[in-house]
């Protein structure tokens, strides 16, 4: 339990840092910023207290936030995602997930992309409908969302597969 | 009174969430329609030194600034040198130079197209004007085509309209350097006679009979050499110096004297 602990925080600083000082100045195709730090949310341990989770989120969300001026931007969505995440779990991989032997061990690959894909499409929308915050700009809206969503996506499961953790 | 507490830590994750969502929006409202928080900004000491520390090592990567000190340190070093020949003169003194130098940045660059032409960041409000030269660091890249308030268009030497004198460099054999859209890499110099003695490698540099260039300025090196078809001129392929793919900081140069010059040869031709 402590290990995890530490695990998480350190995952929690060294995400914060690769994201504000790297994909924050990424610049791809002069508009394209993915939010790695979605990753945190799909690494999160599934058996644990909710209330943190969400506090846990918020913060991260906020920090991101303080580092680049989107103020409670991240927090929104991170927070959002957070919540939302047993739901899209059941989702996307059944009912089992519920049971006490539930590890990533026992799924599939397509079912962890579509979870990532989940989440980070999620965490996107909001991001972007509340950073333009108009819905004149709704095709605008689309076009970041899908642009950095994917982006973000590929770089998730790149980190993922990198970085994968002991149990699976 | 039971029942409502039971009801809220039934619903304890929902209300969580509830909370941080209004917080999170009450200060994306805010800061749509007030000025950034005060406390929660990136100038706050933690993240300004992370900031700080991340500039150390990403400022290797965005030199911009950094850049453009050197760009105007190099304007005024080369409008010392294209000098040097007066070297009796103040060279300190503006006024008695013969080439002005003026540094600008690439918008647009293009060199796909047969006919190229890149736009810079400066114009009339500058001091540009029709036909001034344009290098790179490195050597030639064109002749200012046409001028607006703020920007001016450059003719690429990667333009078929392109006609710019060049000389062998430390000989006076001179050629007109054309480009046949071939590659962008280089461009053909043609008229030298076939007498000259040519080695691949030699370095090719702007001559001195347009008064839009000053002389020997570094256009590029041979790369082959043949005759033409009546057997008594080269053709050159000269390799540009200049990555044309690659520019971003350019210098403009002014002849003071071009009026004069150009005034002379008209009146002697009429």
């Amino acid at each position: 339990m402590n290990n995890t602990l530490i695990i998480n925080i350190l995952r929690f600083v060294l995400l914060v840092i690769t994201q504000v000082l790297i994909f924050n100045n990424l610049n791809f195709l002069g508009f394209i910023n993915p939010f790695v730090y979605v990753i945190f949310f799909y690494w999160y341990p599934i058996k644990g207290n909710r209330a943190i989770f969400m506090l846990t989120a918020f913060s991260l969300g906020l920090v991101i936030d303080i580092f680049s001026d989107t103020l409670a931007l991240n927090a929104l969505a991170s927070t959002t995602i957070a919540y939302a995440r047993p739901a899209i779990m059941r989702f996307c991989f059944g009912v089992n997930y519920d049971f006490q032997s539930f590890s990533f061990k026992n799924t599939t690959k397509v079912q962890r992309i579509t979870f990532l894909a989940l989440l980070v499409l999620i965490h996107h929308l909001i991001f972007f409908s509340f950073e333009i915050l108009s819905i004149a700009h709704i095709l605008l809206i689309l076009k970041k969302v899908f642009a950095t969503g994917i982006v973000t996506l590929i770089l998730c499961v790149l980190f993922s597969s990198l970085f994968s953790p002991k149990s699976e | 009174m039971q029942r409502i507490i039971n009801f809220v830590l039934r619903y304890r994750n929902a209300f969580l969430y509830a909370f941080f969502a209004f917080i999170s929006l009450v200060m994306t409202i805010r800061s749509h329609s007030y000025h950034q928080s005060k406390f929660f900004n990136s100038s706050r000491w933690v993240t300004g030194s992370i900031y700080g520390a991340g500039s150390d090592v990403s400022s290797y990567f965005s030199l911009q600034e950094e850049n453009k000190r050197l760009v105007e340190e190099n304007q005024q070093l080369r409008k010392m040198l294209f000098n040097a020949q007066y070297d009796s003169i103040d060279p300190l003194n503006s006024s008695l130079a013969v080439y002005q130098v003026l540094d600008a940045k690439l918008i647009k660059n293009s060199f796909t197209s047969p006919r190229n032409y890149i736009l810079i960041d400066k114009g009339v409000k500058d001091g540009v004007h029709q036909d001034m030269g344009v290098i790179t660091t490195d050597g030639i890249l064109g002749i200012v085509e046409n001028v607006s308030n703020n920007f001016a268009t450059v003719q690429s030497v990667l333009n078929t309209k392109s006609n710019i004198n060049a000389k062998i460099k430390g000989t006076q054999y001179f050629g007109s350097l054309i480009w046949d859209t071939k590659d962008y890499t280089a461009v053909q110099l043609i008229d030298i006679p076939r007498l000259v003695p040519l080695v691949v490698g030699d370095t090719i540099v702007t001559g001195g009979m347009s008064s839009i260039f000053p002389e020997n300025v570094p256009i590029g090196i041979i790369k082959k050499y043949d005759l033409d078809d009546a057997k008594s001129f080269y053709n050159i392929d000269v390799e540009l110096f200049s990555d044309m793919a690659n520019i971003k900081n350019v210098y403009l140069i002014e002849n003071k004297d071009k009026e004069e010059i150009e005034e002379l040869e008209s009146r002697t031709i009429e």
